[in-house]
């Protein structure tokens, strides 16, 4: 995975205050994308009960196709702002990710919506592996490096010279993914659609007896869930500057485990479980370095005193351990509290 | 079944409930229910739809556990066992909801009620020694032996799911019997069945009885309830509202209350 | 297993069967000697799949618990004996005794997994030991500072080779007038230990345990019911299914000669999960020929791939090795959608996953 565009430790004069905030302003924003991800997973797992192994793959084809939109403009010195050039992009890679979210459930979700709970798994792990092997061939093995055409612009938040900083895409990112929450809030609690969602997450067959049309309401979902997919895999892009095939995987399995983390099948929960993800992440590789560093222990031994004056970062664990926090988070949660914070109960009932 | 399963003290106490409280949510599904079920009796349990039945059987047998009171099986508080330590302790029972292993050939679904009572661990079972092989023999003669017990020889091999309502009924006492009860619990055990199976359930019910078994008994058939039990416990909404004799309990005023105006609708709360 | 008691009433024919597969199976390397010492390679990681599969199939198969983190417990195995059986702590211990050590390690680790996920449902169980199998992979890969456990990325070369006195596996010998090459030696010894291990799979099926793991897969609650300890008898499938994983590593550590965290990646468990359900979940043979299928066909479309591109093309388009994940994909969501039972069903399964409806 790329390095963030963070300045975690670089400047030893910064106060350890404006660590902090650096490091919740970075996890915010990583967290409103886990949140956008994980809003996708959440839809269809509350109007399903299925995990849409896939979903994390949507992402990666928005980011991809947002690329070559990207570069093409690019390529081609149209006079227009670069705002302007990420927004049509963006909407170039909506109704792609929706066109893939429809036929993926066409094809393989629906089809097994009766089978047990280990068949759509498996269609999910396939089309998982045929999606990234497409996007293999269709752009490249190797990372794309996204086209920087924002200029990034730092503002100070604290009044330190080398302190806490937010860059505008940092405030693009979540601003728009609170504009996205809060209309998929709307849509799911003010619109017809909503309701006939919600009654189908209720009680399926029911619904279907009340006049509505369950596999236009799913189909729904998934386009629904597909299209906040490829906002996400345009803001991953611009933020960490690069796409790769495979980038869907982990991301997709980090939002999958906020999901589970604030709730699956619940809305608030997913957002919640996000963003809560996203500053543990920024904390856990922010601070498990300097908690887990040997030097601390030099006094006791000459060699690691004579090691750490090579390396005064000589840590147990450092911040190549971040992908791990997301899965112990995940374990602990569903070992402890299976319902996550704001949802129902997971685990069998007797 | 030529010799009985188990000598019993008739008379004496061997399952007593004090006190017993559940609550789902806000609903009181047991409150404060007391009895004692003597050795060798056939007890009844009855009450309409939603009485507290089921929910008493399944804080009996670990499934859920009790808010307050306590249940003494044998002289020993069965407090805070799970329910594989109750059927360890000799309670067995069957389900409202038919809950055979449905892939799993009528056999298969009585010997594995022998695994309680039978001891080959995996080293055993990947070495085959002279003493597996001998378990594995008497657990299979053990279950044949129960298939025709219940009257099922010929379906030995015909998978659970593929057997009639009846016969699968037939099939779980015949799997319950496997670990060797005391106390054999029964939910509802002639729901679905026609009028000669469920004289057939009469007799087999009989049997099991004489052959020294205790049974406690769920059931919404009136006729079956009057003509087999000893003794009949009536719940409603939770609460003990008659105990005594069948023929006794019958005529009790807050009964047919409960049941709303007597025998005429009893019958037709038949499923 | 109906089959296989039937074939028993006619006890002439069956030794007559067993006669024919056990010439084939020992024929076996010096055929494919003739067409190219890889296809010895080839055959004997196809082996050690089968292994693996089936160590996964008493979780997966018998118990019905879905893993999909069972990669990790090969990977323990591999890298204790990579770490006990070669030069990065100069301790050269003999495969008897570190076989055994790994299939306790990652028997432990099996343990420590099944242990908290017990009452999780099948698909978030499945997550879970993704997630665990991801753990492992991360903390071989960076397990090299402070102290150098794994040595990383790089991964931990001249790892011994199986040796017994002085007959050692990896060089090749003249024994009565033949020619023994390394794969072939390896190729016996695998076949020996697969025999073992198809004969506890069966033998387990048909027990005491095997028929407590099929009640827990059926119906869990009529399991405990019946006073089967349904948590002892979980983790007793994931300590199994996990030791196995933990001696099939330590045989690939010694076949390679060389492992790295890549080894041990998502795919590979996926690829292990998948000839477990391809084959027919629960079905021992079935088991066997999933496992065969998924290890061949893609090394024959490594060899054909390319060439037919070039053929009909005039160019490769598409690099063999995607083509054949591009395949693999599609087989998953095919066979899901057309044969959920695999290809040799268990009767048993194959009756479930026709006719179960989602709770």
């Amino acid at each position: 995975m790329a390095q963030r565009p963070d300045n975690r430790g670089a400047e030893p004069t910064a106060p350890i205050v404006d660590t902090l905030i650096q490091q919740l302003v970075n996890g915010i924003t990583l967290g409103s994308v886990y949140a956008i991800v994980a809003l996708g997973y959440t839809m269809v797992y509350g109007i399903i009960q299925l995990i849409n192994f896939a979903h994390g793959e949507v992402v990666m084809i928005g980011a991809m196709v947002a690329y070559t939109v990207i570069a093409a403009l690019v390529g081609a010195h149209l006079p227009l702002p670069p705002l302007a050039i990420l927004v049509i992009a963006t909407l170039c890679a909506i109704p792609a990710c929706m066109a893939v979210g429809f036929t993926m459930e066409r094809v393989a979700y629906r089809p097994l919506r009766r089978a047990p709970r280990l068949a759509p798994l498996i269609t999910a792990i396939g089309l998982s592996i045929i999606l990234q092997n497409l996007a293999l061939i269709i752009w490249s093995r190797s990372p794309l490096p996204y086209p920087q055409i924002i200029d990034t612009v730092s503002y100070h938040l604290t009044p330190h010279a080398n302190g806490a900083t937010i860059t505008n895409v940092q405030v693009g990112i979540i601003c728009l993914s609170i504009v996205m929450m809060g209309a998929l809030l709307l849509l799911v609690y003010r619109t017809k659609l909503g309701i006939a969602m919600r009654a189908v997450a209720q009680n399926s067959q029911v619904a279907g007896l009340m006049g509505i049309d369950i596999n236009r309401v799913i189909s729904l979902t998934f386009v629904i869930g597909s299209g906040l997919a490829a906002v996400a895999g345009v803001m991953d892009g611009t933020y960490y500057g690069v796409a790769h095939y495979q980038m869907g995987f982990i991301l997709g399995l980090k939002a999958f485990s906020a999901a589970v983390l604030g709730g699956i099948g619940n809305l608030g929960g997913a957002m919640l479980g996000g963003l809560l993800l996203g500053v543990i992440e920024a904390l856990g590789a922010g601070y498990v370095g300097d908690l887990t560093n040997l030097c601390h222990l030099s006094g006791w031994s000459s060699s690691l005193a004579q090691r750490c004056a090579d390396d005064p970062h000589l840590a147990v664990f450092g911040s190549n351990y971040q992908d791990v926090f997301a899965f112990i988070v995940l374990i602990l949660v569903l070992v402890f509290r299976p319902s996550g914070l704001l949802g129902e109960r997971v685990a069998d009932r007797a | 079944m030529s010799a009985p399963l188990r000598d019993a003290a008739a008379g004496e106490p061997l399952l007593v409930a004090d006190r017993i409280s559940k609550s789902f949510g806000g609903v009181q599904a047991l409150a404060d229910v007391s009895f004692t079920i003597r050795r060798g009796e056939i007890y009844g349990l009855i009450g309409p739809n939603g009485a507290g039945k089921t929910s008493l059987f399944n804080v009996l047998t670990g499934i859920y556990a009790p808010e307050a009171g306590t249940f003494t099986f044998d002289g020993h508080a069965l407090a805070g066992l799970k329910p594989n330590d109750v059927a360890e302790r000799g309670i067995a029972r069957t389900f409202q909801n038919i809950r055979l292993f449905a892939n799993l050939s009528a056999l298969e679904n009585v010997m594995i009620g022998r695994h309680v009572r039978t001891r080959a661990n995996v080293f055993g079972a990947i070495f085959r020694n002279a003493s597996t092989r001998a378990e594995e023999r008497a657990i299979e003669t053990r279950a044949r032996e129960l298939l025709e017990y219940v009257g099922m020889s010929p379906q030995a091999n015909t998978l659970a799911k593929h057997l009639a309502y009846g016969d699968q009924r037939r099939l779980e006492i015949a799997r319950a019997l496997a670990t060797d009860p005391r106390l054999l619990a029964l939910d509802e055990p002639a729901a679905g069945m026609n009028a000669t199976e469920t004289a057939a359930l009469k007799g087999l019910l009989e049997s099991i009885r004489r052959d020294g078994v205790t049974i406690l008994l769920i059931e919404h058939d009136m006729k079956l309830v009057m003509s087999v039990c000893d003794r009949v416990l009536v719940l409603d909404y939770g609460r003990k509202i008659a105990e005594g004799p069948a023929t006794t309990v019958q005529k009790d005023e807050k009964v047919i209350a409960a049941y709303l105006g007597g025998e005429v609708t009893l019958s037709l709360r038949r499923r | 297993m109906r089959s296989y008691f039937e074939l028993r009433r006619h006890p002439g024919l069956e030794w007559a069967g067993l006669a024919l597969v056990a010439v084939a199976l020992i024929a076996l390397p010096w055929v494919l000697a003739d067409i190219g010492t890889a296809w010895v390679r080839i055959t004997n990681l196809a082996i050690l799949y089968c292994f693996l599969a089936l160590g996964l199939n008493i979780v997966v198969g018998f118990a019905g618990l879905l893993d999909l983190g069972y990669i990790a417990f090969y990977g323990v195995g591999a890298y204790v004996y990579a770490l006990l059986a070669s030069p990065q702590f100069g301790l050269h211990l003999p495969f008897w005794v570190i076989l055994p050590l790994g299939a306790g390690l990652a028997c432990i680790f099996g343990v420590l997994l099944g242990a908290p996920t017990l009452k999780l449902r099948g698909d978030y169980l499945a997550i879970v030991t993704l997630g665990f199998g991801e753990i492992i992979r991360i903390f071989l890969n960076n397990l090299s500072s402070p102290f150098n456990l794994t040595n990383g990325p790089q991964g931990i070369t001249l790892i011994d080779p199986f040796r017994i006195d002085g007959f050692s596996f990896a060089t090749t010998q003249r024994v009565l007038g033949q020619t023994l090459s390394s794969p072939i030696k390896y190729y016996y010894f695998l076949l020996a230990v697969l025999l073992v291990v198809i004969v506890i799979n069966l033998r387990l099926q048909n027990s005491r345990i095997g028929r407590a793991w099929e009640a827990i897969r059926e119906d869990e609650i009529a399991a405990r019911a019946m006073g089967i300890n349904t948590r002892n008898m979980k983790l007793l499938a994931y300590a199994m299914g996990a030791s196995f994983g933990g001696v099939a590593g330590g045989m690939f550590s010694a076949m390679q000669g060389f492992i790295s965290p890549e080894s041990f990646v998502l795919v590979e468990s996926i690829m292990v999960l998948s000839m477990v359900v391809l084959g027919g979940m629960g079905n021992v043979f079935g088991v066997v020929v999933g496992a065969l299928l998924l290890s061949y066909v893609p090394e024959v479309l490594r060899y054909t791939v390319g060439p037919v591109q070039q053929a009909v093309l005039g160019r490769t388009l598409i690099d063999p090795e995607v083509f054949r994940m591009l395949l693999f994909g599609l087989a998953l969501v095919l066979m899901m959608l057309f044969r959920p039972a695999g290809i040799l069903p268990s009767a048993l399964r194959k009756r479930e996953l026709q006719a179960r409806t989602r709770e």
